[in-house]
């Protein structure tokens, strides 16, 4: 925790994570409810664009930026897996 | 004062994009079919994203901290339409339904799917009515 960090800068990283969370609880259901896989892929793909969100809303509170380093590997491994995902579908549809 | 401005400017871009990301959590709840929420997920998050982003490069006043968030940004500004449109790609060819107040599908009739080609011949197999709406 930073001690030298403003009030409104605290506040507002405080609400920006209740929104991140209410999206995390939105994604998760359509992770588990998801009618189709491209459903649940979409949802995971997501779900690393949130937590990169987090990530680098956390280095406001913690007022150290070095989580902005897991913020930049989270976006390049989220890509990678989308792209595997989307290619093991297309390769399934190709097979049957 | 202007620290302050600083402060302020943080904290609003900082709900603003928390905002953005909330609302493509609603999409991906709320929207009917695959493709839609494709394009509530897609959009929507990494704008938020990118903003918050934004916010943090704002508040360390720092040539090495900016350089980092404004790579991320455009990393995740070039690979979300490149990761969408594989996962949307891949969807059609798994002929995942449309939701049936779909307008138009300009590649119905006119996509092999087991060759993967595409045929130009408007009108001999393509359903003129959702094909092509605005020829008579």
């Amino acid at each position: 925790m930073d001690p030298s960090a403003s009030f409104p800068v605290v506040m507002a990283t405080y609400v920006a994570f209740a929104f991140i969370v209410a999206a995390y609880l939105c994604c998760f259901w359509r992770l588990v409810r998801g009618p189709t896989l491209p459903d649940r892929v979409v949802a995971l793909d997501l779900i690393a664009i949130y937590t990169l969100a987090v990530c680098a809303a956390y280095t406001l509170l913690t007022g150290d930026p070095v989580f902005l380093d897991v913020a930049l590997v989270l976006a390049l491994t989220a890509f990678l897996s989308t792209v595997a995902l989307a290619l093991y579908l297309q390769r399934r549809m190709d097979k049957s | 004062m202007i620290e302050d401005l600083q402060h302020w400017t943080v904290a609003i871009l900082l709900l603003i994009g928390a905002l953005f990301i909330f609302i493509s959590g609603v999409g991906i709840v709320r929207l009917p079919d695959f493709y839609t929420r494709l394009h509530a997920a897609t959009k929507a998050s990494s704008f938020g994203s990118g903003l918050i982003l934004l916010a943090v490069a704002l508040h360390f006043v720092d040539a090495w901290t900016a350089i980092k968030c404004v790579l991320i940004i455009l990393f995740v500004f070039l690979t979300a339409p490149v990761g969408a449109h594989m996962l949307g790609r891949a969807a059609y060819f798994l002929r995942i339904p449309m939701w049936q107040g779909t307008l138009v599908d300009e590649l119905k009739g006119q996509y092999d799917l087991e060759r993967h080609t595409l045929s130009s011949d408007s009108g001999q197999d393509a359903d003129p009515e959702t094909a092509k709406p605005d020829q008579p």
